[in-house]
């Protein structure tokens, strides 16, 4: 029995995870391991005028005066307007939010850790605080970065003609959106331990994160040592979302603590630290008008992007990425024939920007697919027949967009038709009137996108990051018993990897899956990859493996002829053997030769053996498009605020699936995730830049009973770019919910003229809108 | 996060653990689901904790003559189950099932939750609703009781003095089984109310009681609203329960009243539905 490409194989991760045997940082053991406790700043900002180390503990507790080796994390770009922040692993003359870490205090146990760092004394002299994108842009302003002058880290702006589209537009949508600020809450938090090993004289980081290969890099670089003197190691990862692609300040305390007192250290981040000092993602507000014809043919939009950044760039992805992909990815799966738009990456004192998945997209996704809605009722058309005039069809494919993105292959409106259909989009309206007559709001709302996967070299490079991701690499290897190895520089926190990488080794070599081990994340054992991030993994990790593998089979075919006696081109590969004819030869009997007994080969054998490593990377450098589109059905109490979604379908098509249950799974969580975008999850601030949101109880997450059983539909529309025509998906269910959620609320109040523009759509929210409608329609009614 | 160090003591009587209550900076710790988050968050900083969990009696459920007496460290998830000797109130069990989740429900406890007196949480409107009557020991074994109405002073406030602690709760047998309502409204199941109607009417003792939680302080007892409806059988006039709501709470902003307002009508069409 094999494995391959498009089965639906049980995960190999899972029984580790289910008996609760897997090794998270906060599950290593290391002799001697003292525990780290960070002092954190209680203001948003402030002047540091002194840090007092407690009597007696001066030896537990580290500032950055203590640090002078330490460089700043220091994320460049060569995009012209960009202002560089240093990004310090302890604050040294001012604090920038609340949260920020000042000193590190370590002792045997956390508690008296903590301990210790109660009772640092730090004086801070209170500077006034930017808390909101508007407070950065007012006039002389205070400034997070005195030196810049302003608070932008970066404006961009892309430009076309608009005349034609303003000229011509029978409709024009003129509306503001905001969306909140959230945490990305991975089950498990940021985690490090780190030692020094004196062996290979070498630093050893064990940390949760996506990216060990990078972080390898950030710390060499930061810390000043050579990378040959660190290793990183992500052991198993409790969820990344993007939350863990970034180099962390608290790692770079830690990795020095444990230099400095030559002592195992290991910190681990509680929730009340991630709901606060983590709080670092989604916050966007546009201002949109988007120019339509009679019909509803979009002409073109004009837009304003402002990004609440925080207060530092994180390294690697920096503040532009986000504002960036905003900008870039606004016209969506849509053909637009004109588009202007400006964006700001603005300086608060919040927690530092860093992706989330969907990276910019769920907050495009939003403001795109509301507008798309608020035409459809302007020109009095359904939203489906709009989406099928503008969104890009499947004859123009591969079709290049105004903004230069190459969307490679597809049908779009097919996929929202089908959606619609799932969803029973046609006998809808009889089903709102029916429930209208019971005195029951229910609404239904659409939501389509496209999602840019494993963009490569040349969109990185555009954006003049410090780091550009280039060849993925892959090592696949017949071990000694005839077992298959594959070591990938690549890691699984959730996504499952592990068992799609081995179905595509699986694929290749016709063995049982049980028979593949997956080796990644840590930097002394795998080859060089850049991680996992922008839905790269199955494409980049996948089409290495894929290569990797395929030249093993080439050299097993050699081998095995030669034990065969036959002609290696007259081989084939079944179920772990080299077979000719009716002769075959097993796998472990090939590697047994070449390990055990070589005396059974020629000389004239390929001396490169039985281990690939291979790089890779698709066609194109730019990026395969995954696409879907949500159908959601709601029902809204107009007395309690609450949404109730009554239906939820997702219509999707990443190319070929590689393993179609993993891929349902990733469409579960990514929606329970955008559901939590679209109506839950805030953090809220006060105007002095104190996060209102530090527990659980005051952040909330959709649990279970809050979500839909999502149905799902496919299409595979394989990409001609990549091996094996996948395309990237970990991202996209993430992005469309709170388009398709907060259209269905629209539609369910459009009998109230109740409109939301802001998400989360809470209760308050949805009462505040309900009341607002009633006053207007009163006062109109009055005039 | 971590605890700030304290010491751990399981004293065997109610007196004994009030009786402890003399030293400075310690605290009772029954089912530990409030206090555990505030010991973590370095929010409570006690140097020791009174642990009533393993008072037997503290534990009881049975009824004296025409009372049903509930021990204060009887957790929710008993309510709930109806693990009980005795039959407990249809209202108390439905309650129960519907506050935090199951993993809470087992270690929370009636009196701790009652003794917390946090606004939004379900015993205190509903205890107040039906008429409860608390016991309270001190540190020299005297009793007193008291009625739940008077009880809850405001937001984690009570009247409770220093050196004593709930023994338990009293419920008159048979009420909150019948005629009873009660409507929750939070953010997402098992969550603290964001508004919360209660209404318990009980009519062989002439007893109709209409309780407005989750206001931000404690609950609020519409004794007009109670007759006006206990008399006419029919639900208020519309803008009535928000005419007496403006009035009792004038701080209130519109989306909280409009809320407690809603609670209060559908807690009110279930208990004349019945
Ligand atoms: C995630 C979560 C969700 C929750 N959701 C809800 C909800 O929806 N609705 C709801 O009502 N509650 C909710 N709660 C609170 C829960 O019901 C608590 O169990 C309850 O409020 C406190 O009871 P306890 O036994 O845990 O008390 P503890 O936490 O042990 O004690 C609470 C306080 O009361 C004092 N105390 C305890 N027992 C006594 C006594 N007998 N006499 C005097 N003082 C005493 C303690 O000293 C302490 O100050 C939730 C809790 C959590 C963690």
């Amino acid at each position: 029995m094999t494995s391959g490409i498009g089965e639906r194989v049980l995960r190999k991760e899972d029984a580790r995870h289910l008996r609760g045997t897997a090794q998270f940082v906060g599950d290593i053991k290391i002799a001697g391991c003292w525990e780290a406790a960070f002092v954190r700043s209680p203001l948003a900002h402030a002047r540091i005028r002194g840090i007092e180390k407690p009597d007696g503990l001066e030896s537990r507790v580290f500032v950055a005066a203590d640090m002078p080796d330490v460089l700043p994390i220091r994320a460049e770009s060569s995009l012209p307007s960009y202002k560089q922040s240093d990004y310090p692993a302890l604050a040294k003359d001012k604090v920038r939010y609340v949260g920020e870490c000042i000193a590190i205090c370590i002792a045997p146990t956390r508690a008296e850790a903590e301990d210790i760092a109660e009772s640092v004394r730090v004086d801070l002299e209170p500077l006034p605080p930017v808390a909101s994108i508007d407070t950065a842009l007012e006039k002389n302003p205070p400034l997070l970065h005195e030196e810049w002058g302003d608070n932008l880290f970066l404006t961009t702006e892309f430009n076309s003609d608009l005349s034609e589209a303003k000229k011509n537009a029978a409709v024009v949508i003129e509306r503001e959106y905001n969306t909140a600020r959230q945490c990305m809450n991975p089950m498990e938090g940021k985690g490090v331990l780190a030692h020094w090993d004196t062996k290979y004289d070498q630093l050893v980081v064990y940390t949760s994160t996506q990216v060990p290969h990078l972080i390898r890099t950030g710390i060499s670089q930061s810390l000043q040592l050579d990378q040959a003197d660190v290793r990183v190691v992500a052991p198993d990862v409790g969820g990344g979302f993007g939350y863990k692609c970034v180099l962390q300040p608290e790692e770079l305390s830690v990795a020095w603590t444990a230099r400095h007192c030559n002592r195992p250290i290991r910190w681990t981040e509680d929730r009340r630290e991630h709901l606060t000092a983590g709080a670092n993602t989604r916050e966007h507000r546009y201002k949109l008008k988007a120019y339509a014809d009679k019909n509803g043919r979009l002409l073109g939009v004009d837009a304003d992007i402002w990004v609440d950044i925080g207060a530092y760039s994180v390294w690697p992805f920096t503040a532009c990425l986000e504002a960036a992909q905003a900008g870039g990815n606004l016209p969506g799966p849509y053909d637009l024939g004109a588009y202007s738009c400006r964006t700001y990456s603005v300086a608060t004192n919040k927690p530092a920007f860093t992706p989330y998945r969907g990276v910019a997209r769920p907050g495009v996704c939003f403001a795109m697919e509301l507008t798309i809605d608020a035409i459809a009722r302007a020109v009095g058309k359904d939203p489906l027949e709009i989406r099928r005039l503008n969104l890009v069809q499947a004859e123009a494919m591969p079709y290049t967009n105004i903004t230069g993105k190459f969307y490679d292959t597809g049908d779009y409106p097919s996929a929202a038709v089908q959606a619609a259909d799932m969803i029973g989009f046609d006998t809808f309206r009889k089903r709102k009137e029916e429930a209208a007559r019971d005195g029951r709001f229910i609404g239904l709302g659409l939501s389509s996108f496209t999602e840019q996967s494993a963009h490569g070299t040349k969109v990185f490079a555009a954006w003049g990051l410090p780091l550009v991701p280039g060849y993925e690499q892959a090592m696949v290897k017949l071990t000694p018993s005839g077992s298959i190895e594959v070591k990938s520089g690549n890691h699984s926190f959730g996504q499952g990897l592990e068992t799609t990488l081995a179905q595509v080794a699986c694929d290749w070599l016709k063995v049982d899956i049980d028979r593949v081990k997956i080796v990644m994340g840590d930097t002394g054992l795998t080859p060089y990859s850049t991680g996992a991030y922008a839905s790269r993994g199955m494409v980049m990790a996948g089409g290495a493996v894929s290569k990797a593998s395929e030249e093993l089979v080439r050299r097993l075919r050699i081998h095995g002829a030669h034990l065969l006696q036959c002609d290696p081109e007259k081989t084939e590969i079944k179920d772990g053997r080299v077979v000719h004819g009716q002769a075959s030869v097993s796998f472990a009997e090939i590697a047994d030769a070449w390990y055990l007994h070589p005396d059974r080969l020629p000389d004239t054998v390929n001396t490169a053996g039985l281990e690939v490593t291979e790089g890779y990377k698709p066609d194109i450098d730019t990026g395969v498009f995954t696409y879907a589109t949500h159908a959601a059905i709601v029902e809204v109490d107009p007395d309690t605020g609450r949404v109730e979604i009554l239906d939820y379908v997702i219509f999707e098509d990443c190319g070929r699936r590689v393993n179609p249950m993993i891929l349902d799974g990733q469409s579960y969580g990514g929606a329970a995730q955008g559901i939590g975008t679209a109506l839950f999850e805030e953090t809220l601030y006060d105007s002095g830049g104190q996060p209102l949101t530090s527990t659980l109880a005051d952040y909330v997450l959709p649990g279970p009973s809050e979500l839909p059983s999502f149905r799902l539909g496919h299409s595979e529309s394989p990409s001609p770019y990549t091996r094996h025509g996948i395309k990237g998906v970990g991202e996209g269910a993430a992005i469309a919910p709170s388009g398709a959620i907060v259209n269905a609320i629209n539609d369910a109040l459009a009998p109230l003229g109740a409109e939301l523009t802001q998400i989360p759509a809470t209760p308050h929210r949805v009462l505040e809108a309900i009341f607002e409608a009633k006053e207007q329609n009163r006062a109109g009614a009055s005039a | 996060m971590k605890p700030v160090g304290f010491t751990h003591s399981f004293p065997d009587t109610g007196t004994d653990a009030a009786a402890a209550l003399k030293a400075a900076d310690t605290k009772i710790i029954s089912g530990g689901q409030s206090l555990g988050p505030m010991l973590n968050l370095r929010l409570a900083r006690p140097a020791s904790l009174v642990d009533i969990g393993a008072i037997a009696a503290f534990k009881d459920i049975r009824i004296e003559k025409d009372t049903l007496i509930i021990g204060a460290a009887v957790t929710h998830a008993r309510i709930e189950d109806g693990d009980s000797p005795v039959p407990l109130p249809a209202m108390m069990r439905s309650v129960a099932h519907n506050i935090a989740y199951r993993a809470v429900r087992n270690r929370g406890t009636i009196g701790g939750s009652l003794a917390h007196a946090d606004p939004a949480a379900d015993w205190v409107t509903t205890m107040t609703a039906i008429g409860a009557e608390l016991t309270l020991v001190n540190a020299a074994g005297e009793r007193r009781q008291m009625a739940m109405g008077s009880f809850m002073h405001g937001a984690y406030r009570t009247a409770l003095n220093a050196d004593e602690i709930i023994e338990s709760v009293s419920v008159p047998v048979g009420r909150g089984d019948a005629h009873w309502g009660y409507y929750k409204v939070c953010r997402k199941v098992g969550e603290f109310a964001d508004a919360i109607g209660a209404a318990v009417f009980d009519p062989t003792r002439r007893y109709a009681r209409i309780v407005v939680g989750a206001t931000g302080g404690a609950p609020l007892i519409l004794d007009e609203l109670a007759v006006e409806t206990a008399r006419s059988a029919m639900l208020p006039k519309d803008g009535r329960i928000e005419e007496i709501l403006a009035r009792e709470l004038p701080d209130a902003d519109r989306v909280k009243r409009h809320l407690l307002a809603t609670a209060t009508r559908r807690a009110l069409e279930k208990v004349l539905a019945k």
